[in-house]
């Protein structure tokens, strides 16, 4: 239903644009289109004036209309909005998304819209002026790509995907080309004037490989990830060279005779022009990376650096006339890690955010107006030469790629077999670039029109018949391997400590492969570029890095849960007995009195992680440290409860709890006891169950010695870390003769309801910031009991007197 | 070329691999003075039990002799010759894994002081690209094979199963080329991977249990995600060469 809202609203939108533009009486004008960015907007007629009444006096208006003056940004944004109205559509209803992909959709959509357009006689917008394309929408579609392209995959794949872009680019323009000139020799085709240079050019705009679609529908059925990555890679730098190509055969094409000399120089300005762009890329991304050092204190343009390089690099990059895309592209894998590692990570998110959703808007327009355009050129049809074009580059791209794969597979340690082959020949949609290197044509070119219809009909055949068909096919008749991945520390642990025996055992036979590169690489990168580029250089491995996404992963989860089954948030892997155990408890409270503690506690969780610290100051963000701090300090005790025989002396190891219960005495005393009091509770879900069913074991908090308690916080960090008799969750199970109610550690005891529930959430909070802070903090204490935090000192002092906290949280700060 | 023989270290013959070794022995005692290496019709003989084509074990003999200066046994200090290996953070575990001889394939435990071309080649065989025409089943078996390699190297005290102390060992190594960090991390890291594969393996667990450590099946299980066959591999090709092959 909502889709048809949608669509309801889209036309909505269409209707007022056109109204507007009616009762400006500009319709028709041809090259000022709604999106045209270019040319200025016409002069309003002389009685079109701000004045809308114009028989009257001119006395102060009242009401005004001067539709002239917002007309672009205007009709940019009804496009934009439009376009992403059809997007919201297609995903009311998901598995629409799964079949059909969604540039089929947009296209589609596309076509209705045209169809309207045409029939109302309006001319489509001119959103592919060189300019607006080339400058506004090519560069976020490349960046995305660049930015989240996999670097691991891609470096150990980097030869093939290079192989397959530029070698592949050639042979199929190259091949196409040559084709469709054989064709255009024979008579009843009466295409004989297209010269060789034209088809040439032609040849090229429809060897540009889009492959959205395929990469959505292979990651969907996780592929392996080298098909995936030479797809994902051949797309991206197929476009740097088709767009080189296209710019060498457009310059060609005007000639009237080509020289050998032009022949060899455009092969060198090919060279010149690939390795500049490399180049400049490589300086932008160094520069963006080195500038995000100094970022730390203005949190809230972070983002725009990054953004702001890329797009500068393309610029600079099309300014000399060498490869944007490149430059782009380099740039954003240059940058990536060492901005990432200097920014917050909020802007790090955003940053994210930001250029798939430019990304995103940019390739939904794209699609959206070649449904459009297709509808509103005029076209000219030629049966023969268009099916030659269609049948050219189905037998072009499978013969490339079963050539070149011949080639490359010698050199390849996972050669690809004949289904990675036809995944990769199959997977060959033309797309965006294609659409719009063909629109961009000069008018020069005769038989322009003809190609416009050739690669609309080719686009549409491959977007429509292949994309459709990729995911049955793929799903059921053609085994291509697949690669289950997952994302576990233990995976990233095993992948790497097999990197490492290669790498070694490699050495240890005096081979070299990719493996050493990657070493040497790693020890210049950490011994000198790092140091440079990154604010407070702490080389990280990948697995802390995975480590700590997932650790920050579950604790916002673990807050974010919601309906009170907290103790059952989604883990990573969630085991199914375990969940339904952890139900358990929660049957002991009054259904209303949770609800009521969860509601509280989670809209005071948010408030912590949303306001407190951040906005302090008006230039500071939010950020996680909060969070973090969080995982910090469970950490230390997960690690605390793994330690092995812990509990070979009783004695001590009550001593010990005893140092460090404070905080689950003070928290018994002072706050409602929560679910997800214990995070552990996540990592140690084995465990859950035995911890569980002691807590059902009366409440024992009331013996415990709180005062004395006080007395111990202060025990030094590094000797209760290295306290080997420390609180033993994996052991505890088999401990249950020790667990006297004295040495039970607060976690559990949290499990067992108090009635200060009611009573919490019943407390007026008047001052609401106070309270949430008191409230996170509690979260992260209580997860903590045995952190021996030297905060915990202050903590008595600060709850007293709440003006003495802002001290000690701001120096909480990111860093 | 390849049987499942070789393919499953543990499941060798072991009769007819110890007196593949014996023979071995005693050409190296006999023979080993008047001529640097074995003959033409020994490469063949290995070629055909390891899998390995002549030229690989024709490069391989060559660095071999390279890095124990033509003597016939390579013994851990040989290793130190390989500079970049000094580099590689889990080298100990590496260079123990050509000195245990589980990794032999003869159903033994325990460590040499010295192995000969032979272990050197079968330690080397766990190596092996997969072959393009491989079933099911062998792809299977090599995976197994390469996991239980990897597998053995954490377990060093061959009882079963990688304890958290191992566990934590290998992280620290792994971890030991950053110097920033604090070795609290990688500790943590340990134990929470060690959750995890308690997490996601064991199904059931009394409440008396207490997790010893991962097991084989565990191994096995955990690393199902990992293309292992296709990925723990080395190439063989020229040795001491310098062009690089980046195809991959």
């Amino acid at each position: 239903m909502r889709r048809w809202s949608c669509l309801v609203q889209s036309v909505f939108i269409f209707v007022v644009v056109s109204f507007l533009r009616e009762s400006n009486g500009e319709i028709a004008s041809g090259q000022d289109g709604p999106a045209t960015l270019l040319p200025p907007v016409k002069p309003p007629e002389p009685d079109h004036g701000p004045q809308p009444f114009p028989d009257e006096k001119t006395h102060l208006p009242v009401f005004t209309m001067d539709y002239p003056r917002i007309q672009l940004p205007f009709e940019i944004t009804l496009w934009i909005l439009l376009a992403s109205f059809a997007k919201i559509g297609f995903h009311v209803y998901h598995k629409i998304t799964i079949w059909i992909p969604e540039s089929c959709l947009l296209i589609t959509i596309g076509l209705i819209v045209g169809g309207i357009m045409h029939s109302v006689q309006e001319e489509p917008p001119a959103v592919l002026e060189s300019n607006v394309f080339f400058l506004y929408m090519l560069p976020p579609i490349v960046l995305e790509n660049g930015y989240f392209m996999p670097t691991r995959p891609f470096f150990q794949n980097a030869g093939t995907v290079m192989w397959y872009a530029v070698v592949g680019s050639l042979w199929n323009s190259m091949g196409i080309g040559l084709s469709l000139y054989a064709i255009c020799q024979i008579q009843p085709f009466g295409v004989q004037d297209i010269n060789l240079q034209e088809n040439l050019l032609f040849a090229t705009i429809i060897s540009a490989v889009d492959p959205v679609a395929v990469l959505n529908v292979f990651q969907d059925i996780s592929v392996n990830e080298q098909l995936y990555i030479v797809i994902f890679g051949e797309g991206l730098f197929n476009d740097a060279v088709i767009v080189v190509l296209y710019n060498m055969f457009i310059f060609v094409a005007e000639l009237d005779v080509v020289e050998s000399v032009d022949v060899f120089l455009g092969v060198a300005r090919f060279f010149v022009v690939g390795l500049g762009g490399v180049f400049f890329g490589f300086l932008f991304g160094i520069g963006a990376a080195f500038t995000s050092r100094f970022t730390s204190k203005v949190r809230e343009i972070e983002p725009l650096f990054v953004l702001m390089y890329s797009y500068l690099a393309y610029l600079v990059a099309e300014l000399f006339g060498i490869s944007s895309i490149m430059a782009i592209v380099v740039c954003a894998l240059t940058m990536r890690h060492y901005v990432e590692a200097n920014v917050s990570q909020r802007s790090c998110t955003t940053i994210r955010h930001v250029i798939k959703m430019l990304a995103s808007i940019s390739e939904t327009l794209i699609f959206f107006f070649l449904g459009v355009v297709t509808i509103t050129t005029d076209h000219e049809w030629n049966w023969g030469y268009i099916l030659a074009t269609l049948l050219f580059a189905f037998i072009w791209r499978g013969l490339g790629v079963l050539v070149l794969t011949q080639i490359i597979n010698p050199f390849r340690t996972v050669p690809f077999n004949y289904q990675d082959q036809f995944g990769l020949a199959y997977g060959g949609l033309r797309g965006a670039v294609c659409f719009a290197l063909v629109f961009l044509l000069p008018d020069t070119i005769n038989r322009r029109k003809l190609f416009v219809t050739a690669s609309i009909a080719i686009i549409i055949f491959t977007v429509f018949i292949q994309g459709i068909s990729i995911r049955p096919l793929i799903e059921y008749l053609i085994n291509i391997r697949r690669t289950h991945k997952q994302e576990t520390i233990n995976v990233e642990i095993h992948n790497r400590v097999m990197e490492h025996t290669v790498a070694g055992v490699e050495d240890i036979c005096g081979q070299w492969s990719h493996h050493y590169w990657k070493d040497k690489f790693k020890r210049i990168n950490d011994g000198f570029i790092r140091k440079i580029l990154i604010r407070d250089n702490r080389s990280e491995s990948s697995i802390v890095a995975l480590y700590k996404r997932l650790e920050l992963l579950n604790a916002m989860e673990l807050l974010d849960t919601q309906n009170g089954d907290i103790s059952a948030a989604p883990s990573i892997i969630s085991l199914n007995d375990e969940r339904k155990a952890s139900y358990k408890p929660k049957k002991k409270f009054l259904a209303s009195d949770l609800k009521n503690m969860h509601e509280v506690l989670r809209k005071n969780m948010y408030k912590i992680r949303q306001r407190t610290v951040e906005y302090t100051s008006k230039h500071a963000l939010p950020d996680h440290s909060k969070a973090k701090e969080i995982l910090l300090r469970r950490h230390s005790s997960i690690r605390r409860s793994l330690r092995p025989g812990s509990f070979r002396d009783p004695a001590e190891a009550r001593s010990y709890r005893y140092s460090s219960l404070p905080a689950g005495a003070n928290l018994d005393a002072h706050f409602p006891p929560r679910p997800q009091d214990d995070p552990r509770s996540q990592m140690g879900r084995p465990f859950a169950r035995t911890r569980l069913a002691q807590s059902l074991r009366p409440s024992s908090h009331a013996m415990r010695p709180i005062r004395e308690l006080d007395t111990l916080r202060g025990l030094p960090v590094g000797e209760s870390r290295g306290h080997p008799a420390s609180v033993d969750v994996l052991n505890e199970k088999s401990s249950g003769r020790y667990a006297s109610p004295s040495s039970r550690p607060p976690s559990r005891t949290a499990m067992v309801p108090t009635p200060r529930i009611g009573l919490t959430s019943a407390v007026p909070r008047n001052d609401p910031e106070w309270e949430t802070e008191e409230e996170v903090e509690e979260e992260e204490e209580e997860g903590q009991p045995q952190s021996p935090a030297p905060s915990w000192a202050a903590d008595t002092t600060r709850r007293q007197s709440p003006l003495l906290r802002q001290t000690p949280r701001d120096s909480h700060g990111p860093r | 070329m390849m049987t499942t023989r070789t393919c499953c270290g543990r499941q060798f013959n072991a009769p007819q691999y110890s007196s593949w070794s014996l023979e071995a022995n005693s050409h190296r005692n006999n023979m080993g003075a008047v001529q640097s290496g074995p003959t033409e019709h020994e490469f063949q003989d290995i070629a055909d039990r390891t899998g390995f084509s002549l030229e690989q074990i024709r490069n391989l003999h060559k660095r071999f002799k390279w890095l124990n200066n033509h003597q016939e046994t390579l013994r851990r200090e040989d290793f130190e010759k390989v500079l970049n290996l000094s580099l590689n953070p889990i080298r100990a575990k590496i260079i123990q894994a050509f000195f245990d001889k589980r990794n032999f394939g003869m159903n033994e435990v325990g460590l040499v002081e010295e192995i000969g071309f032979e272990e050197f080649l079968t330690v080397m065989s766990y190596f092996k690209p997969p072959n393009k025409k491989l079933t099911e089943d062998e792809t299977e078996a090599l995976r197994t094979k390469k996991l239980r390699f990897l597998f053995n190297m954490h377990d060093t005290d061959n009882d079963g199963t990688i304890t958290l102390e191992e566990y934590r060992h290998l992280v620290e190594k792994l971890l030991s080329t950053c110097e920033t960090l604090e070795q609290d991390t990688a500790q943590d890291i340990a134990d929470a991977a060690m959750l995890e594969v308690a997490r996601t393996t064991v199904v059931h667990m009394e409440p008396h249990e207490v997790y010893e450590g991962v097991t084989f099946e565990q191994f096995q299980q955990i690393l199902k995600g990992i293309e292992l066959e296709t990925k723990m591999n080395v190439r063989f090709l020229q040795v001491n060469t310098t062009t690089m092959h980046c195809g991959k």
